[in-house]
């Protein structure tokens, strides 16, 4: 049901809708009976159900949700807020239906009260779109609000008023926009019955009579809703506006009552894939580019346009089908359980579900109407969240994995604006519709905030010379897309309002040599642009790319022979250094003592000069230690070829890395610039020494861990010196010991630097990571670079900075100082609304660096990002993106677990989950239903959190040294988005039996796009391949029984037992599996700026533990599996 | 004492300016800065940072001076109303960030909203403590003189 239920949404187009609808009927028919499910549930959940029985009752309670007291607190306080709806764990299944019922509070329920009419009604109409159609179908009648709800007709009409602004965009935009189209196939389909049974509900009706039946035990009809819920959630949102309205309804549906023959269902299940297919591609993927998208821009850069049209993300990927994501989503989920034998109930249960999952991706997508009247915007809002709001029992629901990365939400903005709104790889918002009030925001429970990756390779960035920037007088910020003219010769302002006046050299348009259209310049049509800056942008003239390296020559550093390494990547990419004729380089090394090289022009060969006296360090000489590359480039290659022999013999083991570090400081003094550190050992020699305060037997302690904050500030205050010359200070530390990362590490966090961490590096043991520092230092020494950066960012009056994540800073309020800015730099800001954002439609925010190229121009590139205002907990609900969430998330645990400690942070994430989920249930929906109940738009945030909680950086009980720790949390604030998350969830893949069916097609590549499954061994089978992408680190999983064709023609063995431990390459050979395969991890790997290595795994090999860490889903002795950690959270919930 | 007081209560004044300049005058720090600090060569926050460090451990001396003067004067009402404003101060300064100087506030977790406001109003909530106890201590001062 559900399945054809999303075709149809996504389908957009409402014709397609329904031929995808009624196809599915077939199948659907015999899943929907409510009863099946039901069925399933229980024997599943039991627990659930016998709480369920009260619940029935309950159902007031919910409709004063909405309002309810929830404690403002923020959401990852873990706040009391949780308890407060006993109802909520009530509910039963049983209940459920009975909830319908007495839910008549709601309106819309009551609708339900003919039980078995109800089915046959609520079929029709609703198809319910279970949502609020269930209940109030019949009802209709309800208030205004349920209009929606209520009668399928009337529906129809709102709808189609709604969509109507849609329309044009509908297409793309959500599935639900499409409904427009009177059809709408979802939603409201009301209308038509029987259309809307196929989509969706498509089981409903079928199931309707049936099911309902069997349920009737609740009698309640009402329950017959339930088989619809999975859809309902669209209608509510309206409602919200109101508040009042809870119409929600949509939660009764849940109601599993229906389980029941689900055997069969499967089977009716899987077939739905195809219509989903359909869905897909028509919807296409209005919202942000799938994954597809998402790779495009790695490659291209900034595509400007916005994930809003969908055309335009093709336009990169031609291969791509515009529908693709979606089909990808949807086809995914029905795979699954297809796959999954395991738990047939379960499955089958969940297969309803999931199928409306794939809805999600669309969602919001919708160019919405945020900018009518609100009423309207409401309404339409409405219409096109549908998806993102449809409530999901996560205990029901099993596979809600989309098959394909997932996109970022699309704001509801107005189709024109969307187009041009920043591209979320580049700026992101965790809600993409921001509350009025901060005491909205409070209520939601979720973290607001912005993540940036302003800095990103782009391959398309319009740049502007002009002698004027133009600039509000008042607040300074860029002209930029969402400002409004209000004639030829003024502009408003869109962050403080003022007033402005057009100068007449911004009349002329240079792109079309037109007078007269300032809107038309490029710096109104692109959120994303890059302006050269004049001389007033400029403190001092812009500083040349000047790179110091400082090496660790010790004896523990010669023996992991990284040195070599250094060098010959350096000798290599010597000509590749991003800079222009100035460019300077220089060298020290040291153990005990600094070594210092002069390298001017006209000496034979480079001359050492040791400094041994380390408490009061001193340069040598004043010049020549620092020399212009082009000039004395025979001179530095000498040197580089010389030093890995230089030190071979040396017996110092000690580091005074403190003295090496200050004489490095006084070297840049004068001009700024990039040291980069390369470290083997703690620092025991001279200042900063630091002590080892890692206890190993510790490291698998479930209490608390210790030490996670620095011992000294001396590489603090060292780095604020830096940050004050614009020294920029990049870690490289490989180490087999305990090298205390977080004193270390605060050396490159507050000088805007990185980090990079080689654990146990050894030239011959650990050829893999050989492999991986070479390409990183490729990728450092060669990827683009800023020197004396700073970022300011400005939102629109109201609204302010709380805190910023990333390795920066913080000079002011809403300006961080970066010495230097790199490409795979993230940011993370938390917000807060400081004023009512009343009579405002849209906010924006813009990021604006500010910094000198590697060639000595002074550039800006600016971003801006436009978001719409709502004023209903439903629609910021509706609005929610997961994952910049979690992300936004785990950079305040990181914070949180060095002021206050792990198990703090541990909970507040958990509480975070808790809260959220609570405040959707109480305030959102409006009838109380068993189970753990999430808006479609947040379905994964649980199972983020789990992974969260089991990720390196905060999993306790497994054994986890305390640098890997650490790096992992720096590796959190520190990088973009795309890449924490697959840190925090890694991606399976199925590698054994690639095809080329749904393959991407780059630059003559074909790149198989295999499914993403879900992290539980359930998926693994012994037959087969699995290759599991986890950010840094790609692990290729052998079956013990794996299929020999594979192992032969991909790994180029001919049996799994001489399958080789230490393989971390794949052969080349010239077999159509072995280039699929490489095809598609290449395509991997080109995604991200750093190499992950790639391991193979058997079964008996050391390496499977690690490999099994990261199965999420499944339980470990020290960690809930997914299952039990949702029945943690409902038990919290409902408590 | 009481101008011991009242330059106490001053300082503290112009701790609270700045952290106010911390948070408001972004929008141009360099002219504020001069206004507040003309003193201050470098404008940088890092150095109003700075200025409000260096007004903590006086601050905090004297205070502590007040306490050992009422207790040698038995004065054990007022010493009472102070001590909780001893222990507290005691506990902020053992609870401060890792810093190898004195100082109380760490620069680049300052700009934090959170601590940033705490520190606010930590500064006003001490600043009409300091006033209160200051026309505590003139009537005291004037009573013990009428009556004597």
């Amino acid at each position: 049901m559900s399945t054809a239920g999303f075709n149809s949404q996504n389908g957009t187009g409402t014709g397609q809708t329904y031929a995808n609808g009624p196809s599915q009927n077939p199948v659907a028919p015999q899943q929907l009976p409510g009863v099946g499910y039901g069925m399933a549930h229980q024997p599943t959940y039991n627990p659930m159900q016998a709480k369920a029985p009260p619940p029935p009752a309950h159902p007031g309670l919910y409709p004063s949700g909405p309002y309810q007291p929830v404690t403002p607190v923020c959401s990852y306080q873990p706040g009391p807020p949780h308890t407060s709806y006993p109802a909520a764990s009530g509910q039963s299944l049983l209940t459920r239906p009975l909830m319908g019922g007495p839910p008549s509070r709601t309106p819309p329920q009551s609708a339900s009260p003919g039980p078995r009419v109800p089915a046959a009604h609520a079929t029709p109409p609703p198809p319910a779109v279970s949502s609020s159609g269930y209940y109030t179908n019949p009802q209709h009648p309800m208030a205004p609000a349920w209009q929606y709800n209520a009668a399928p007709q009337p529906m129809g009409p709102p709808a189609t008023i709604s969509t109507p602004p849609r329309g044009p965009v509908a297409g793309h935009v959500n599935p639900a926009s499409s409904s427009t189209g009177p059809p709408p196939s979802t939603a409201y389909s009301p209308a038509p019955p029987p259309p809307p049974h196929v989509s969706h509900n498509v089981t409903q009706p079928p199931g309707p009579g049936m099911s309902r039946s069997p349920q009737h035990g609740y009698t309640q009809p009402g329950t017959a809703p339930p088989p619809m819920t999975p859809m309902a959630p669209h209608a509510y949102q309206p409602n919200r506006a109101p508040y009042g309205p809870p119409p929600t309804g949509p939660p009764p549906p849940t109601m599993k009552p229906a389980p029941l023959p689900i055997g069969l269902p499967m089977a009716t299940n899987a077939t739905p894939p195809p219509p989903r297919a359909d869905g897909t591609v028509a919807g296409n993927g209005p919202p942000a580019a799938p994954s597809g998208y998402n790779h495009v821009d790695n490659q291209t850069g900034v595509p400007p346009p916005q994930p809003g049209t969908p055309g335009l993300h093709l336009g990169h990927y031609p291969s791509l089908p515009p529908g693709y994501q979606n089909t990808g989503y949807q086809n995914a989920s029905a795979p699954h359980n297809a796959t999954s034998p395991m738990h047939p109930a379960m499955q089958h249960a969940t297969q309803p579900y999931t199928q409306a999952p794939p809805p999600y991706q669309q969602p919001h997508g919708g160019p919405g109407p945020a900018q009518l009247s609100p009423s309207l915007a409401a309404m339409s809002l409405q219409s096109t969240t549908p998806e993102a709001l449809r409530v999901v029992n996560l205990l029901q629901e099993r596979n809600l994995l989309p098959p394909t990365p997932i996109p970022a939400p699309t704001p509801c903005l107005q189709q024109d604006l969307q187009k041009i709104n920043c591209h979320p790889e580049v700026f992101r918002s965790t809600l993409t519709s921001i509350p009025q009030t901060q005491s909205l925001l409070n209520k939601a429970k979720m973290p607001l905030g912005l993540l940036l990756h302003p800095f990103k390779d782009l391959s398309q960035l319009p740049v502007v010379t002009s002698s004027t920037i133009v600039r509000c007088r008042s607040c300074r910020t860029y002209i930029n897309p969402f400002v409004s003219f209000l004639d030829q010769r003024r502009w408003k302002c869109n962050l403080c309002f003022r007033v402005n006046d057009v100068p007449e050299e911004f009349m002329y348009n240079p792109v079309s040599r037109s007078y007269g259209e300032p809107h038309k310049r490029p710096e109104v049509q692109n959120a994303t642009i890059e302006f050269i800056a004049p001389s007033e942008y400029m403190l001092r003239p812009p500083q040349p790319a000047v790179y110091l390296f400082i090496l660790d020559v010790s004896h523990n550093a010669v023996e992991t022979g990284y040195l070599t390494v250094f060098c010959q990547s350096l000798l290599d990419n010597i000509n590749a250094l991003p800079g222009d004729s100035r460019t300077k380089v220089g060298f020290i090394t040291f153990d005990s003592t600094i070594h210092f090289y002069n390298l001017q022009e006209g000496l034979s060969q480079p001359q050492m000069l040791i400094v041994s006296d380390i408490e009061d360090i001193f340069l040598p000489t004043p010049d020549s230690l620092l020399v212009n590359l082009n000039e004395c480039k025979e001179l530095v290659q000498d040197l580089l070829k010389s030093l890995p022999t230089l030190f071979e013999k040396t017996m110092e083991t000690q580091s005074a890395l403190g003295s090496a570090l200050q004489a490095a400081y006084k070297l840049l003094l004068p001009t700024g610039g990039r040291m980069s550190i390369f470290q083997t050992q703690l620092p025991n020699l001279g200042v900063g020494t630091l002590q080892s305060r890692e206890d190993p037997n510790q490291r698998a302690a479930a209490k608390d861990v210790q030490h996670l904050s620095p011992a000294t500030d001396f590489y603090k205050k060292l780095a604020l010196d830096c940050s004050g010359q614009q020294v920029a200070v990049d870690l490289f530390l490989l180490s087999s010991q305990y090298c205390d990362l977080a004193s270390l590490g605060c050396i490159s966090r507050y000088s805007a630097g990185s980090v990079y961490y080689y654990p146990s590096y050894h030239h011959q043991h650990t050829p893999a990571q050989v492999e991986c520092f070479q390409k990183d230092l490729k990728r450092y020494l060669t990827r683009k670079i800023g020197f004396e950066a700073v970022m300011r960012i400005r939102c629109t009056k109201g609204l302010s900075i709380h805190t910023f994540h990333g390795n920066f800073f913080v000079r002011s309020t809403d300006l961080l100082s970066l010495p230097n800015v790199n490409p795979d730099a993230g940011f993370a800001v938390q917000m807060s609304i400081e004023e009512n954002l009343d009579d405002m439609q849209v906010v924006s925010f813009q990021a604006a660096l500010l910094y000198t190229s590697s060639k000595g121009e002074r550039r800006i590139r600016v971003h801006t990002l436009c978001l719409p205002v709502v004023n209903s907990l439903s629609d910021i609900f509706a609005g929610a993106d997961v994952q910049a969430i979690t992300g936004l998330l785990a950079c305040m645990a990181v914070d949180r677990s060095a002021t206050a400690s792990l198990s703090d942070a541990r909970d507040a994430m958990t509480n975070a989950a808790i809260d959220s989920l609570t405040s959707y249930r109480q305030s959102v929906l409006t009838i109380q239903q068993p189970g753990l109940l999430a808006p479609a738009c947040l379905r994964l945030f649980p199972l983020f959190i789990l992974a969260l909680l089991k990720q390196k950086a905060f999993r306790t009980g497994t054994s986890t040294r305390l640098d890997d720790r650490l790096f992992a949390m720096c590796q959190l604030k520190y990088q973009p988005l795309v890449y924490a998350m697959l840190m925090i969830h890694p991606a399976l893949y199925r590698v054994d039996d690639l095809s080329d069916e749904g393959a991407l097609n780059i630059s003559e590549r074909t790149v198989p796009q295999p499914r993403v499954l879900q992290l539980s061994v359930e998926k693994l089978s012994r037959e087969a391949a699995f290759l599991m992408d986890a950010g840094t680190v790609m692990y290729l999983w052998i079956g013990r029984n794996c299929h020999p064709n594979f192992l032969t023609q991909v790994l180029g063995v001919p049996s799994y037992a001489t399958v080789p431990d230490n393989l971390y390459l794949l052969p080349e050979l010239d077999t159509p599996e072995s280039q699929r395969t490489r095809a598609f991890v290449g395509w991997l790997r080109d995604q991200r700026p750093f190499f992950p290595s790639l391991q193979v795994i058997r079964d008996e090999s050391q390496l499977k533990p690690t490999f099994m860490q990261n199965m999420i889903e499944d339980r470990t002795e020290s960690a809930l599996s997914y299952y039990e950690f949702l029945l943690h959270l409902q038990q919290q919930i409902s408590k | 004492l009481l101008l011991l007081l009242y330059t106490n209560a001053y300082g503290l004044y112009h701790m609270i300016i700045a952290f106010d300049e911390l948070k408001t005058d972004y929008k141009n720090p360099i002219d504020q800065c001069n206004t507040l600090n003309p003193t201050v060569e470098k404008v940088k926050k890092i150095k109003r940072v700075k200025i409000a460090i260096k007004l903590v451990l006086p601050e905090y001396l004297i205070h502590f001076f007040f306490c050992v003067m009422f207790f040698c004067a038995a004065e054990w009402l007022t010493l009472s109303l102070n001590l909780p404003l001893l222990a507290y101060h005691v506990w902020r300064y053992m609870s401060r960030p890792v810093m190898s100087g004195p100082g109380l506030y760490d620069p680049t977790t300052i700009m934090n909203a959170d601590i940033l406001a705490f520190c606010q109003k930590e500064g006003w909530c001490k600043l009409a403590f300091y006033l209160l106890s200051f026309f505590y201590y003139l009537y005291g001062m004037i009573y013990v003189l009428v009556s004597s």
